[in-house]
C-alpha cells in the first residue's frame, strides 16, 4: 500500500513539475502537452470510475466527451458571435465564462449519461460494449449532420475562455486550472473507493448476485457510478475543447471512446493514477515517436498487447506493486 | 404450533412442457429447521427461487410474517429479512471476508450509496460485521480474500453474510455441498445454533446432516410436496419410502 501511495504521488507531482519547468524554459508547447495529458487523463478518471469500479465495459464514452465539448463550443460561440443561444420561453445568453460553461458540460453529460446508462445497464458483457458505441456514434452522426453549430467542420472558438482570477491565455494558469481540476476528480474517485459506495459498487463488479442477496440493487450502483463517470468525462471534454480553441465531431468518434479506454488500460485498469499513467505515456509516444513515422500506432499497439499479455495492472501495476484494489 | 415465519402458498411454476412446481405449500416457523429434500430434477432449486424472488410464481403467494412478498424483487426481499445463500458460493472473491459481510450491513441498513467515510472504519457497521464474522468462527480469516478462503471457510462465509442482515429467516441451498466430513461435522454444529436466531428452510442432499439437524422435512417428488413432518414421521413415510428414501434405505 505504502509503494502504492508513493507512486501515486509522484506520479502527481511529475505534471506540475515538467509544466514549471516548460515555463521556466519558456518552452509553451510542453506546458500545453501537460496540459493535455493532464485533461486526457481527466477524461480516463471518468471512465476509469465505471470500468474500474464498476466493472462497466463502456465503449461510447466519446458521448460524454464530445458533449462537453459541444457545451463549451456552442456557449463561446453565441458569446463569440453576440447572439442569444435562446430567446423563448427564457432569455439564455451564450457565455465564456468557464464555471458556465462546466456546469452546463457537468449537468448535459451527466443527463445523457443517465439516459445511456439507464438503457444499457439492463445488458451486459459485449452487448453492454456494443450498445454504448452505439449511442457513441449516435452523438457522432448527429454532430455531423446538425449545420447550426458547424456540422462536419466543426466550431472554432477564438478566444480561450475566462475563469474568474486567472488569465487563462498563460499558458501556465491554464495548466494549473485542468490539474487543479484532475486533483478534485482524483481526490472523488478516492473518497468513492472506500466508501461504502465503493464496497457496493466492487462487490457488484464481482457478483451482481451476492448484492442483490445483500439488499441492494445492482443496477442502481451501476447507473448511479456510470452518471458520475460520463459527467467527469464530460467536464474534460470541455476543457479539452478550450484547450485547442476548437469541437469538431472526431471528439464523438469512436477512436476517442479507444483511446480514453486505451489510457486507462496502459496506465492500469482500477488504479487510482492508472489514467494519469496511460495518457501521460500515451502523450509520450505520440510526441517522440509520431516524430520518426506517421505510423507509430503500430508501436501504440505492439506496446498495448505487451501490457495486456504480461502486466495486467498497466504501467502502475509495475511501478506500484500488485492489489491497490484489495485496500478499498 | 408455533408462529409461522415464512410461507409458500399454492405455488405453481412451469417451464414449457415441464411442471416445475405443483401447488407447493409449506411453511417455515420460528425456532426450527426445515429440510427440503427430494431427488435430482424434484424442483427444489426452483422452489428456493421462487421465494428468495429470483422466479416469480406462475400461481400462489410468498408470505413474510404475514406479508405478501410475491411481487418484490430479490433485493426487497432480502432488505425484509430473507436471507440466502447458494449452492456455488455467491461472494465478492476479490474482496476480503470483512468486507463482504459490511456489504449484508449495508444491504440490511441502507447506506449503500454513501460516498464518503471509510466503509471499514471503526463503528456499529464495522462492529456488526465483526460480531457475524465471529459468530460463524472466521474472526482469524477476516483480512483474508474470499478467493483464499477454503470451501468451508467461504460456506461459513456466506452465513456470516446471511447474519448481517439481520434476517427474519434464512434459505439455504445445499450448504453441505462440497464440504468433507469435518468440514460438514463442523458446519452442522453451526446451522443448528442458527435456528434460535431465525428459522432455517434448507434444501440438503446430505442425509446425514438432515436426520441430524431437521426439526421437519419437506419431501418434493416432481414438482409436488408429497410429504412433511418430522424426521422419524417421514422415515416411517411408505411414499416417501417408495419414492425417494427406498433407494438407499434399501426398503
Amino acid at each position: 500500500m505504502k509503494r502504492a501511495w508513493v507512486a501515486n504521488v509522484a506520479l502527481i507531482c511529475m505534471l506540475p513539475v515538467v509544466a514549471i519547468w516548460a515555463s521556466m524554459a519558456d518552452e509553451p508547447f510542453i506546458i500545453t502537452l501537460a496540459t493535455k495529458v493532464a485533461i486526457l487523463a481527466l477524461a480516463g478518471v471518468g471512465l476509469n470510475m465505471a470500468l474500474g469500479q464498476g466493472g462497466l465495459v463502456s465503449l461510447g464514452h466519446a458521448a460524454f466527451f464530445g458533449i462537453g465539448g459541444y457545451a463549451m463550443g456552442i456557449l463561446a460561440s453565441h458569446a463569440q458571435s453576440y447572439t442569444p443561444l435562446l430567446e423563448w420561453p427564457m432569455l439564455i445568453e451564450g457565455s465564456n465564462s468557464m464555471p458556465v460553461i462546466w456546469l452546463l458540460a457537468l449537468v448535459s453529460s451527466g443527463l445523457a449519461a443517465l439516459v445511456i446508462g439507464a438503457l444499457s445497464l439492463r445488458t451486459n458483457g459485449v452487448y453492454f460494449i456494443m450498445i454504448t458505441l452505439a449511442f457513441g456514434q449516435m452523438f457522432y452522426y448527429f454532430s455531423i449532420s446538425w449545420p447550426a453549430y458547424g456540422g462536419e467542420d466543426g466550431l472554432a472558438i477564438y478566444m480561450r475562455n475566462g475563469f474568474p482570477g486567472l488569465n487563462t491565455l498563460v499558458p501556465l494558469h491554464f495548466f494549473g486550472l485542468a490539474f487543479a481540476v484532475l486533483l478534485v476528480a482524483l481526490a472523488l474517485a478516492t473518497l468513492i473507493g472506500r466508501s461504502p459506495f465503493g464496497l457496493a459498487l466492487n462487490a457488484a463488479r464481482q457478483s451482481s448476485e451476492r448484492v442483490e442477496t445483500a439488499g441492494i440493487r445492482p443496477y442502481r450502483l451501476q447507473l448511479t457510478v456510470f452518471v458520475l463517470s460520463g459527467m467527469v468525462t464530460g467536464l474534460a471534454g470541455a476543457l479539452f475543447a478550450d484547450l485547442n480553441r476548437f469541437v469538431s465531431p472526431s471528439m464523438f468518434s469512436w477512436q476517442t471512446s479507444g483511446e480514453i479506454m486505451v489510457f486507462v488500460i496502459l496506465g492500469g485498469v482500477a488504479r487510482l493514477c492508472g489514467p494519469l499513467a496511460g495518457a501521460a505515456l500515451f502523450i509520450l509516444l505520440e510526441q517522440l515517436l509520431g516524430g520518426i513515422s506517421d505510423y507509430w500506432h503500430i508501436f501504440l499497439g505492439a506496446l498495448l498487447l505487451l501490457i495486456i499479455l504480461f502486466a495486467r495492472g498497466g504501467v502502475m501495476g509495475l511501478i506500484a506493486g500488485p492489489g491497490e484494489r484489495a485496500h478499498v | 404450533m408455533s408462529e409461522v415465519i415464512l410461507a409458500a402458498v399454492g405455488i405453481s411454476k412451469r417451464f414449457d412442457a415441464l411442471q416445475a412446481s405443483r401447488d407447493i405449500s409449506l411453511d417455515l416457523r420460528r425456532g426450527e429447521i426445515h429440510a427440503l429434500i427430494g431427488p435430482n430434477g424434484a424442483g427444489k432449486s426452483t422452489l428456493i427461487q421462487q421465494i428468495a424472488g429470483r422466479l416469480k410464481p406462475d400461481a400462489g403467494r410468498i408470505v413474510l410474517e404475514g406479508r405478501d412478498v410475491t411481487a418484490l424483487d430479490t433485493a426487497e426481499r432480502a432488505r425484509l429479512g430473507i436471507a440466502r445463500t447458494f449452492q456455488v458460493s455467491a461472494l465478492a472473491m476479490e474482496d476480503t471476508a470483512l468486507q463482504n459481510v459490511v456489504l449484508g450491513v449495508l444491504g440490511a441498513r441502507g447506506g449503500a450509496y454513501r460516498m464518503w467515510g471509510n466503509a471499514l472504519a471503526r463503528g456499529s457497521l464495522r462492529d456488526r460485521a465483526e460480531q457475524a464474522v465471529a459468530r460463524v468462527g472466521l474472526t482469524n480469516m477476516a483480512t483474508t480474500r474470499a478467493s483464499a478462503l477454503s470451501h468451508g471457510g467461504r460456506r461459513q462465509l456466506e452465513i456470516a453474510v446471511a447474519l448481517a442482515l439481520d434476517p427474519k429467516a434464512f434459505v439455504m441451498d445445499e450448504p453441505m455441498a462440497g464440504l468433507g466430513t469435518s468440514g460438514s461435522h463442523d458446519l452442522t454444529e453451526l446451522l443448528s445454533g442458527l435456528r434460535d436466531e431465525a428459522p432455517v428452510l434448507m434444501v440438503e442432499h446430505d442425509m446425514d446432516a438432515v436426520f441430524a439437524l431437521a426439526d421437519r422435512i419437506s419431501v418434493l417428488v416432481s414438482g409436488e410436496i408429497i410429504a412433511t413432518g418430522t424426521v422419524d414421521e417421514i422415515r416411517a413415510n411408505s411414499a416417501v419410502r417408495r419414492a425417494y428414501l427406498g433407494e438407499e434405505e434399501g426398503a
